[in-house]
């Protein structure tokens, strides 16, 4: 049938110029990146076995800078202080044993610069061999909860350098709920707040070269698989970044991606459910429509 | 012939129709008052720093609250009524407000002399516990949802001792 | 004075027709607007992208209630107030997003349609030309719209198009600053944008739009053999009861049975792309907050504007701001540069049959080269696309003078 054929030339010129600006022109803008599955195959199998009790001794060094709030351990010095010593506030531990991969937390350990593939990465080397390595990392294992919420995956592996400010998020905490003064409109906590995130920033900015980008929206900006595949190695997306390697496992990133797209994505359970319904309604419109349309035309050939 | 011919447009208008019932219910959906303005709908206020006779205003909701700490003078005017209207938080009788005339909305001020409220707009008047001493108002000034937390309100939440005034017509819901 | 029925119910009929004359607006404009018979889908295009208007509209209104024009504020709103906070707030603004992209393919589809069955000569010359001035504000509308989210796209979208204007003399005259009212796109630039697209911009659109049907009216439109008949007489046949034997049917209900129905057929895939297939009408880029010290890697106009882009680009700047000038409204010049007689379906117009496959396949391979990236083989290839397309049109008119009389 003539019109059929027609409608065919039309669909096919449709889709060949969708071909064309879309998948074929994005091959070509965008260098592929083969991911890792977050094996960290560049590091060598840990052959030692860990003991968590040893790890413990061993691990006194490391709350020198970092808490352990699972263990009732206080930071030494709070976020804005540490920034100004460090450049960045040192994460709390409770979750490290949970969120990162354990082999690359043993190389870390032994060489956080060169395993982190960040030439100035602020943490020293913190074990002497790979058997006390192992041993810490058995330590953080041995507390670390079974289920980490994303929030907190985000907080842990992100939060320090990024903010989310659709999830509220600061580098340095949660935006507090504060109220400003009836008569005057002036919010002194909020104010010391903004002071306080705002020295952080400079800070960090210091110590990365720039202050790193809000992820609030970051999970519509860049594809799911630009985002595992520069978490798992951010040299391979952007070479010559600061942002360290960050260690997450697959389950790590999941719970992160899962953050992310609370914050940049709410709607998309939404516009999947609905979807559905409205298609269908168009379907069921498209049928009588045809019927009405053989009815009217009843006669006219 | 030409009666199915109606049947087929008018099953078509009718199929069309709820769609748009679905559409209008979206659209509806979109006027509704964002999360964010519903979850900023409370408000935690410290009386115990408030002083007799001197009316102290807060903001919930966009909208002045008067808290006024009642002083003995001001408690041995009042009516059984009027007492119904009040909080008492420690030993203290507190009188707390929406602070807008239920005629039509204007801030009435407070004259400490006479212990009551005057509304320039249309010359409404009340007592210190609010309560409606000459019209136009219909009634006194309204009572916001609040829960006494120690010596502190919070508005926005229903306390019991809301849900009582609510339950014997002291005050009508905000 | 007309006669007025003393008698007649108010808002009855009757009542209506003497003061409004509501059937003779009905005749003229619906049931005896006469359509030919001799018709394809393609003839649906109209009502569809009036459809497709009336859910930009709709849509529109609802991202207006919160949509803030302000640099500071305007980013968030539309990706965190519109797209999370209000109840369907995403719909809305996956319907303009959407919307805004599938009406340019249904523009050209439309356009297309015109340009291979002839009907922009011998009396229809005024549909074409207000046609072609809706495309042009549309395009003016789709860009004014693309600045609003002020993400990076947009603002470098702006930095660009409007340094279109800083060319040759130009530049001396600050005109780049004038249509910005700022050094850069700034906030002067969004709230002057703001105003065009909500509207300085739709105003012009509903006009244009009332003077496009306008001008269909008398010439009424054409059909798939281009064949010249008398209206008067089909409609006579029709309205006899010869329907099979009339060339003619009415537009309402028969033509517009079959509108519905294309239309229904369009709906369920707009509907797939709102809700599942968005991403190439809501480019990511654009998901990245505005930043005036930072142009994004790869940066390049939404598909509709790529081959005229393409042929701004392989030039040196003058010369590509004139081959781009051309370019915008070369097509406004189709009827008189068109020199045949013949409304025909090109396939039985000789050498412009293979004018009408030569233009439509240069202008796609413009449209890829203008997202590639400007290097290598793709620039060789841009060049040679935008040569072909100003040498199609030079060609025209000596190929359609010399074609058969049919």
């Amino acid at each position: 049938m003539k019109e059929l054929k027609i409608f065919g030339i039309v669909i096919v010129f449709t889709l060949v110029l969708y071909w064309g600006v879309e998948p074929f022109a994005h091959s070509q803008m965008h260098k592929h990146v083969e991911g890792d599955g977050f094996a960290y195959s560049d590091l060598k199998a840990v052959t030692v076995k860990g003991d968590a009790k040893r790890g413990e001794t061993l691990a006194a060094a490391c709350i020198g800078c970092h808490s352990i709030e699972a263990k009732s351990m206080p930071a030494p010095m709070n976020a804005v202080a540490s920034a100004e010593a460090y450049g960045v506030n040192p994460p709390d531990l409770s979750m490290a044993g949970a969120l990162l991969d354990e082999k690359y937390l043993t190389h870390f350990l032994l060489n956080p610069a060169e395993v982190t593939k960040s030439k100035h990465f602020a943490m020293p080397p913190s074990a002497g061999s790979e058997q006390d390595a192992a041993d810490i990392v058995a330590y953080l294992q041995s507390f670390a909860p079974k289920e980490v919420k994303p929030k907190e995956a985000y907080e842990f592996a992100c939060g320090r350098c990024h903010a989310n400010r659709y999830g509220n998020w600061t580098q340095i905490g949660d935006v507090p709920k504060t109220k400003s003064n009836i008569k005057t409109g002036v919010d002194l906590d909020a104010l010391k707040f903004q002071g306080n995130l705002g020295i952080y920033q400079n800070k960090l900015a210091d110590y990365m070269g720039k202050l790193p980008p809000d992820l609030s929206i970051i999970i519509r900006a860049r594809s799911e698989h630009f985002l595992e595949t520069l978490i798992e190695d951010p040299q391979s997306q952007l070479p010559g970044t600061a942002m360290p390697r960050v260690g997450v496992t697959k389950e790590g990133f999941e719970k992160v991606r899962e953050y992310l797209e609370e914050t940049g994505d709410p709607s998309k359970p939404a516009r999947e459910s609905i979807g559905k319904w409205v298609i269908l309604f168009f379907v069921g419109f498209t049928i009588l429509a045809f019927f009405w349309k053989k009815e009217k035309w009843h006669g006219h050939h | 012939m030409s009666s199915r011919r109606d049947f087929m447009g008018k099953a078509l208008g009718g199929f069309t129709a709820v769609g748009g019932i679905a559409a209008l219910y979206a659209m509806k959906r979109s006027w509704d008052p964002l999360p964010s303005v519903k979850a900023a709908g409370f408000t935690t206020i410290d009386v115990g720093p408030a002083q007799e006779n001197v009316l102290v205003v807060e903001k919930w909701r966009g909208k002045p609250i008067f808290i006024l700490k009642q002083s003995k003078d001001m408690l041995k005017d009042l009516k059984e009524d009027d007492m119904k209207r009040l909080l008492k938080i420690g030993d203290a009788h507190y009188m707390v407000t929406v602070g807008l005339c239920t005629h039509l909305g204007c801030i009435p001020g407070y004259d400490p002399e006479s212990h009551g409220f005057l509304c320039a707009c249309h010359g409404g008047m009340y007592d210190s516990s609010a309560n409606v001493t000459k019209a136009p108002p219909p009634r006194g000034l309204d009572i916001p949802p609040f829960k006494i937390d120690g010596t502190k309100l919070v508005l926005g939440e229903q306390g019991p001792e809301y849900e009582k005034m609510l339950a014997d017509g002291t005050t009508l819901p905000v | 004075m007309a006669h007025f029925d003393e008698n007649a119910k108010p808002f009855s009929h009757k009542w209506l027709d003497e003061r409004l004359a509501v059937d003779t607006l009905d005749r003229v404009l619906s049931t005896e607007y006469w359509i030919p018979k001799n018709i394809n889908f393609l003839w649906a295009m109209g009502m569809i992208l009036a459809a497709t208007f009336g859910l930009l509209l709709v849509s529109g209104i609802f991202l207006l209630m919160y949509y803030q024009p302000n640099t500071a504020t305007a980013f968030d709103s539309v990706n965190y107030t519109i797209m999370s906070e209000v109840g369907y707030g995403w719909l809305w603004r996956h319907i303009h997003g959407v919307g805004a992209s599938v009406v340019f393919l249904i523009i050209y589809i439309h356009m297309f349609t015109g340009i291979y069955y002839g009907s922009y000569k011998r009396g229809r010359e005024l549909i074409w030309l207000s046609g072609m001035l809706l495309f042009v504000t549309f395009s003016a509308e789709a860009f004014s719209g693309y600045m609003l989210p002020w993400g990076q796209m947009s603002y470098w979208a702006g930095m660009v198009i409007t340094n279109l204007f800083s060319g040759g003399s130009l530049h001396a005259n600050g005109l780049v600053e004038w249509i910005r009212g700022d050094y850069v796109p700034g906030q002067a630039f969004l709230n002057r944008f703001f105003m065009l697209h909500v509207l300085l911009l739709p105003l012009a659109i509903i006009g244009l739009i009332v003077l496009h049907f306008g001008t269909l009216r008398i010439p009424h439109v054409n059909n798939q053999d281009g064949e010249e008949f008398d209206f008067e007489e089909a409609a006579r046949l029709y309205k006899e009861g010869n329907v099979k034997e009339s060339k003619v049917i009415p537009f309402k209900p028969v033509f517009l049975s079959k509108d519905v129905f294309v239309m229904g057929v369009y709906f369920i895939a707009f509907f797939y792309l709102v809700f599942y297939h968005f991403e190439f009408a809501m480019d990511p880029v654009n998901f990245d907050p505005a930043n005036g010290l930072k142009t994004p890697t790869h940066i390049y106009p939404e598909w509709y504007f790529l081959w005229s882009y393409e042929i701004l680009r392989p030039f040196s700047t003058n010369i590509g701001l004139i081959a781009f000038a051309i370019a915008q409204v070369i097509f406004l010049t189709l009827p008189f540069l068109d020199r045949s007689p013949n409304v025909a379906p090109a396939s039985r117009r000789g050498a412009f049959k293979y004018w009408f496959w030569f233009m439509l396949l240069d202008m796609i391979v413009l449209t890829f080269m203008g997202k590639l990236p400007p290097q290598g083989i793709w620039s060789t290839v841009g060049l040679i696309a935008a040569l072909i397309f100003m040498a199609l049109w030079i060609a025209l008119p000596f190929i359609t003078k010399n074609e058969k009389k049919l």
